[in-house]
Formats: structure tokens, C-alpha cells, sequence
């Protein structure tokens, strides 16, 4: 092969890599991307059921209640303008409390109630994941 | 005085560092000029002076923290004079201002290294590589001093610290950072040669074998790193995952995954005369990277554990000296790419095309998790909260790295310049065999489920297989050390993506919550809950259970998780008790207790999840073995020249 066929394969090759990349990044974010929903933005939509998605607010405060099997849990996630149950089967983080931020993963049930599979809450004091940190902002504004 | 004194050093630096610029803009255009090697000299002498200084400057600020000097207010924000001595050295670096100047210090000694040893290069391009050093080097002295001074005081002092966050109070993460920025910062050597060789338009075999130790040791740093990164989310944060997809995490992939590109390029322009362009490229992705990682952690734009500003003038600086080197680098290669000459060529296969093929399965790699780490930060500012995760990740990366693998298996069995396929062929006819009946055991073994992860395993076994080929056969004795690197860099990624798919496909897990005396299983082990009871460590207090475990008929062991309460700053956190066996671990965590006496325990059996960690330290490994080969062979060469 003549050194220019050669680039030009070899720029071909690398063509098609970065539009492999995009085309596998676009795929997986149309169907893959957990959204990030808050109450609120639940009002009048349809809900996004059978995909993975993320819940973010407050853990109403007197809502928490441990189930009998000791390791369940179920609480109210609200932004002040809705609520939505949540239940979630595991080791909730010690930061979980009431009237604190959470992010929980997982997907919505047909009745508007949410099934949890993992729990963020913030690390401490200083640290948060930005997902809480930007909806608890929100809703702070929001109950004034 | 300690203070002041270290700003005084930091200042002197950053004043050297200017001067070694105008000294390496004279030495690199006045090549013909007699005074040209006084001034090399100058040059070399500036750069180790301006490495002491800021080394100075970085143990002066370690000493405010060993004193816990809270007259300061970096020391009274992020330390606490009750903490053990080696977090107090680890809070030098735990914070913004302080990780800053280590990054700026391991830039200047770099330099200063690079001064001290490189007889290689061209006084040209060593004079040009010198000159982009000290320009990288001004950038963060200037965000120090204006944006980031670490010994700003304190007035009044504060009667004590507000503490480390206990998160990072942890060995394995004090020092994980110092760690990773000696690879970020090795990569910005291999920048400053691409630079140097760009402007004096000298890039050929020299230039790459003075640039491939720079790469390796920041690659195998940046490998240490980012494997001790993850076992210390796996067993600190005490969910039993071991990579998360945080952008924190990614942001460490990213440089590590084009350094490990560039690694192989500049083998195919040190040995072969190739890929001279592309190679050029790589070194300037490779430290974008870099900076790009310290940008998304050290700006604020992230709020994890990791990241500890929420400053945006310091976003601003940090991106604004992001744009100007890299876009500056960019904009020279662009000038000057067309310049470069063509190297020498070789057949598509060949030991070249392979390490083309792995280049580009590593750049849509890189690909991938760019856009995947910053799209929902797009988003953001576009207005729409958006995350994504594991599943996107998985989705878009799992069939990428499968062929990545066959790629690596296939590379070291081609000869160079050219071969031809019917060889290919017959040289990994043993692989594929063990890859098959691998696959074909372990499909029945499992019933069809985990189709990936068994794929994964058996392709995994087929890549150890192929990666001990190129030794198999041969005088072991005669066997370049830099061959064995390669061999068990390979091997160490058989046994990562093995451990990796083994633990997708084969954890098993139990939550429940028992009173004292009940028992559960787990996989094959009976875990019975003998006591809970409080203890206390230095800063923290903890309640600890104790737990009875035995593996069928096998005797009795004891495992201590705890929950772990800080003070300063308030704060909770899980130590995780992991039991080490030898086909896996047993990870126990403790959760809570309610009115009815129970605890809650959550407990993973994770076979073979330890060869991921282990298959991250044979890479490691690999890289300096083939470190120490590569500086051996260049000294006997360098040897056999002088005798010449």
C-alpha cells in the first residue's frame, strides 16, 4: 500500500471511531440517561415507567416508617409542591433523616409510588452530592 | 515566620520560573550563537533552583500542619490538633489551596528532573521543553498567589481546627492524591516535549525515547491511583461497589486512558519511526486530560468528597488556564502538523496496525466517558438537571472493551512492519482454544445467564493466554525486561476483567436484620451476630458488632464492622469488615438498630473481586519493570557511545 492510501485508511478508521464513539454515547444516553426528576415535574406528565431514573427532595418530615421486617423503609419525598412515596429494601446512609435532602434511585410503580434501590444522602455537614445540594436549594426557596 | 517564609519560597519560584522562560526563549533561538550552552547551563541550573523552592514551599506548609499552627487559616479550616500525625501531614494536600501547591510543586521538580537528567534531546527542543514548563508552571504560581494563597493567616488564630473530613481520614486516600498528580504532572512533561519538538519540528525516534520514561512513570502513578481509588471506595464507603462512574473517578480515567494510547504511539515512534503526528497529539490530549481532571475537581463545578472549592473566580482560572494551554498547544500543532514528516510505513497488519486498532478503541473509550462525564454539566448549564450513570456507561463501553481485549491479545502475536493473517492465525490458535472451552464451561456451568460477564471471563483467560505467548518460547534469561513488562502489564489486565466479571456475574448478597445469637447466610458462609457493643479510637467513637463466621464445616472467624462517629466535623460513617479468602471476600457492613433489638447487616460474598485489584498492581508492575528495562538499555547505549 502507498503511504497516502495508508493515511487515508487510517484516517478513515479513526473517522469512523470517533462517529462509532458518538453514535454508541447517543444511543446509550436516548435510553439509558437516568433523568432526574423532582415531585413537582410529576404533575400531568406521564410517568417514565420501566426505566431507571433518579427522585430528588425532602424526606417529609413524620413521614419515615420502618417496616416490621427491620431492613425496609418507606418515606414521602416532597419539593413543597408534591409528594411522592418511596420505598426502599436495604441500609439506608446515616445521614438519612428526616427533613434532609435525598437523592433516591430507582424506578416509578403504575400508581405514581416509587420503588428505591439505592439511597444518596449528603456525606456531612460540608459535603453533598450536587443533586441534593441543587434540589434542596430549590425547595428551601420554595417553603419561604 | 513559617508562613511567610513559604509564601517568600513560592513567590522566588514563581519568579525563577520566569526567568527559565526567558532563558529557554534565548537558548532556542540562538542556536548557532557560541554563548548557547552557558546559557543551557543557566537554563538547566534556573529549572533545579525553581524546583527546590517550590519543594520548600510545600514542606514549610506540611510543618504549619505537623505544628497545627491555627494562626493559619488553611491549617484552622482543615485541620485539628487532636488528629493523628499522618492525617495532619495528609491535611496538607486534603483541601484545595494545599493540593494546589502540591500539584505546582510536582510540575517544578519534574522540570528539575527533567534539567538534571536529560542528555538526549537536541539543546533546542530541551530549551523549548524547559520554556513550556515554566509557562505551565507560571499559569499555577499566579492561581496560587491571587487566587489560592495556602498561608493566607488567620487574626485572631482559632483556638482549634475544624477537622479533615473522616472520609478522607484514611490511609489508602492520603495518599491517593500525591499519587495521581505525580501521573497528571508526568504527563505535562511528555506536553512539554510535544511543545519542544512541535517548535523546533525535531520529532523523530530521540525525541520519543526521551519522552516514553516520562510517560510510563506517570502512567504507572496514575494506575497505582486510580486501583488504590477504587479499593478505597469499595471498602470506605462501604457499599460494595467499586467503581462508581463519578465524574471524581472519571476524571482520573480520562488522562489515564490516553496516557495509556500515548504509551503505545511513542513505542511505535521509538522503535519504528511511526505515527509521528498522531503521537504529537496524544501527548497534548494526554495532559488536556490532566488539566481537565483538575479543572472538574478542583473548581467547584463538582460538590463530592473529592472536590473542595465552591469558589467561581477559581473555576474561571483554572478553565481560563485550560483553554490558553491547551488551545495554544492545539493551535501550534495545527500550524506545524503539516510540517512534520512522514515517518516510515508499514502494512495495516502488523504489530503497528494492532497498536493503531488499540489506539482507537482507547480513544473511543476516552470518547465515551468524556461525553458521558460532561454532558449532564452541559445540561446543567443548559438548565436541565440531568444525571447519568452505571447503565449509560455500561451500555456504550462493555462491546468497546471486549474488542479492545481481542486487540490486546492480538498485538504482541504480530510481527512489525508487515505479517499476514494465515500467521495470525496459527499464533492464536492456543488462545482462542482456551477462550472457547472456557466460554463453553462456564455458559453451562451458569445455565445462559450472565451472557457478558462469562464472555468477559472467557475472553479474559484467552488474553492471559495470548499474553504470555511473546515469552513462551524463548530464553527466558535473553528475555528483554521491558518484553516482561509488556507480558505482565497484559496479563494484569486478563486478571482485572476477570475479577471484574466474575464479581457482576457471581456476588452474592444478604440484607437482613437479626437480634444477638440469631444467625443468616450468605453464599456459602453462616454469619451469626454475636454482640454489639461501643468502643472509641483516637477522634471517634464507634459502635462495633462482632460477628461469628464460618464457611461450612471450616473453623470459626470473628469480623468488627463498625459505625463511626466523628465529632469534628460531625459526621457518620460505616467501616465496612472485609475477610480476604482465597477465591474472594466476605464484606460485612453494619447498619442500624431498632426498638425490637435488631441490627441491620448487610453482606456481600464476592468471589474473586480481588483480582481486580491485584490485575491493577501486575499493571502497575508491568509499567516498571519495563521502566527500569527501558533506562538500563538507554544507559548501556549511552555507555557503548562514549566507548565509541
Amino acid at each position: 500500500m502507498k503511504p497516502k492510501h495508508q493515511r487515508l485508511v487510517l484516517g478513515l478508521l479513526a473517522l469512523g471511531a470517533v462517529a462509532g464513539a458518538a453514535g454508541l454515547a447517543l444511543s446509550a444516553l436516548q435510553d439509558q440517561a437516568a433523568f432526574f426528576y423532582a415531585p413537582g415535574d410529576m404533575a400531568g406528565k406521564p410517568l417514565p415507567l420501566g426505566k431507571a431514573v433518579r427522585l430528588g427532595g425532602m424526606v417529609e418530615a413524620g413521614s419515615l416508617v420502618r417496616q416490621p421486617d427491620g431492613i425496609s423503609i418507606a418515606f414521602v419525598v416532597t419539593d413543597g409542591k408534591a409528594r411522592v412515596p418511596v420505598a426502599f429494601r436495604g441500609v439506608a446512609p446515616d445521614l438519612f433523616k428526616e427533613g434532609s435532602g435525598v437523592v433516591a434511585e430507582g424506578k416509578f410503580n403504575p400508581d405514581g409510588s416509587f420503588t428505591a434501590d439505592n439511597l444518596l444522602a449528603k456525606h456531612d455537614e460540608r459535603y453533598m452530592p450536587p443533586q441534593v445540594a441543587g434540589k434542596m436549594h430549590k425547595t428551601e426557596t420554595l417553603d419561604k | 515566620m513559617i508562613a511567610e517564609a513559604g509564601l517568600a519560597a513560592l513567590w522566588l519560584a514563581a519568579a525563577f520560573a520566569l526567568v527559565q522562560l526567558m532563558l529557554a526563549w534565548g537558548a532556542a533561538k540562538q542556536g548557532e550563537n557560541p554563548n548557547v550552552g552557558l546559557m543551557m547551563t543557566a537554563l538547566r541550573r534556573t529549572a533545579l533552583v525553581q524546583g527546590l523552592l517550590a519543594l520548600l514551599s510545600f514542606a514549610l506548609l506540611i510543618a504549619l500542619f505537623v505544628r497545627s499552627d491555627m494562626s493559619v487559616v488553611l491549617v484552622a479550616t482543615n485541620s485539628h490538633s487532636l488528629k493523628p500525625l499522618i492525617y495532619k501531614v495528609a491535611g496538607a494536600w486534603g483541601n484545595h489551596e494545599g493540593s494546589m501547591l502540591l500539584w505546582v510543586t510536582v510540575l517544578a521538580t519534574a522540570g528539575a528532573g527533567v534539567a538534571a537528567f536529560e542528555r538526549r534531546l537536541a539543546s533546542a527542543t530541551l530549551a523549548a521543553t524547559l520554556g513550556a514548563q515554566a509557562a505551565i508552571g507560571l499559569g499555577f504560581y499566579a492561581f496560587l498567589a491571587f487566587a489560592s494563597n495556602p498561608f493566607v493567616r488567620l487574626d485572631p488564630p482559632a483556638p482549634d481546627g475544624q477537622g479533615l473530613n473522616p472520609l478522607l481520614q484514611d490511609p489508602g486516600l492520603a495518599f491517593h492524591p500525591p499519587t495521581l498528580y505525580l501521573g497528571y504532572v508526568g504527563l505535562s512533561v511528555a506536553f512539554s516535549f510535544a511543545v519542544g519538538a512541535l517548535l523546533t519540528r525535531d520529532v523523530g525516534p530521540a525525541f520519543a525515547k526521551a519522552m516514553r520514561p516520562w510517560v510510563l512513570g506517570a502512567w504507572i502513578f496514575l494506575t497505582i491511583g486510580i486501583t488504590a481509588g477504587s479499593y478505597w471506595a469499595y471498602y470506605e464507603l462501604g457499599w460494595g461497589g467499586w467503581w462508581f462512574w463519578d465524574p471524581v473517578e472519571n476524571a482520573s480515567l480520562m488522562p489515564w486512558l490516553a496516557a495509556t494510547a500515548l504509551l503505545h504511539s511513542v513505542t511505535v515512534l521509538a522503535t519504528r519511526d511511526g505515527l509521528r503526528a498522531w503521537t504529537l497529539m496524544l501527548a497534548l490530549v494526554a495532559f488536556a486530560m490532566s488539566m481537565l481532571g483538575t479543572f472538574l475537581v478542583r473548581s467547584g463545578i463538582l460538590v463530592s468528597v473529592h472536590a473542595f472549592a465552591v469558589d467561581p473566580t477559581r473555576g474561571t482560572f483554572i478553565l481560563a488556564l485550560l483553554g490558553i494551554y491547551i488551545g495554544g498547544a492545539l493551535a501550534l500543532f495545527g500550524a506545524r502538523v503539516g510540517t512534520i514528516t512522514q515517518g516510515s510505513t508499514f502494512q495495516l497488519v502488523s504489530r503497528e496496525g494492532a497498536l493503531v486498532l488499540n489506539n482507537l478503541l482507547l480513544s473511543v473509550i476516552l470518547g465515551v466517558v468524556f461525553i458521558g462525564t460532561l454532558y449532564p454539566l452541559a445540561a446543567q448549564a443548559a438548565g436541565v438537571q440531568l444525571s447519568i450513570g452505571a447503565p449509560f456507561f455500561n451500555k456504550a463501553l462493555v462491546p468497546v472493551a471486549l474488542a479492545l481485549m481481542i486487540a490486546t491479545a492480538a498485538g504482541p502475536l504480530l510481527r512489525w512492519r508487515r505479517d499476514n493473517m494465515n500467521a495470525l492465525a496459527k499464533r492464536a490458535l492456543v488462545p482462542t482454544a482456551a477462550a472457547g472451552v472456557a466460554f463453553a464451561l462456564l455458559f453451562a456451568l451458569t445455565g445462559g445467564a450472565h451472557f457478558v460477564s462469562v464472555l468477559g471471563i472467557a475472553l479474559a483467560i484467552g488474553l492471559g493466554v495470548a499474553s504470555v505467548a511473546p515469552v513462551a518460547r524463548r530464553n527466558l534469561r535473553r528475555t528483554p525486561l521491558h518484553v516482561w513488562g509488556m507480558v505482565i502489564a497484559h496479563l494484569g489486565v486478563a486478571v482485572s476483567i476477570a475479577g471484574m466479571a466474575a464479581d457482576s456475574a457471581f456476588k452474592t448478597e444478604r440484607l437482613a436484620a437479626i437480634q444477638v445469637g440469631q444467625n443468616v447466610t450468605v453464599g456459602p458462609f453462616r454469619v451469626t451476630l454475636a454482640d454489639v457493643r461501643p468502643t472509641v479510637g483516637p477522634n471517634w467513637s464507634a459502635l462495633e458488632a462482632r460477628l461469628q463466621v464460618r464457611r461450612g464445616d471450616g473453623a470459626m472467624f470473628e469480623l468488627f464492622p463498625q459505625q463511626r462517629f466523628f465529632s469534628t466535623p460531625p459526621t457518620n460513617t460505616n467501616e465496612a469488615a472485609i475477610t480476604t479468602l482465597l477465591d474472594g471476600q466476605l464484606y460485612t457492613v453494619l447498619g442500624q438498630g431498632d426498638d425490637k433489638g435488631r441490627w441491620q447487616l448487610r453482606l456481600w460474598w464476592k468471589p474473586f473481586v480481588t483480582l481486580i485489584w491485584l490485575g491493577g498492581g501486575l499493571i502497575a508492575l508491568g509499567g516498571l519493570i519495563a521502566l527500569i528495562g527501558r533506562v538500563r538499555r538507554e544507559r548501556r547505549v549511552a555507555e557503548a557511545e562514549s566507548w565509541a
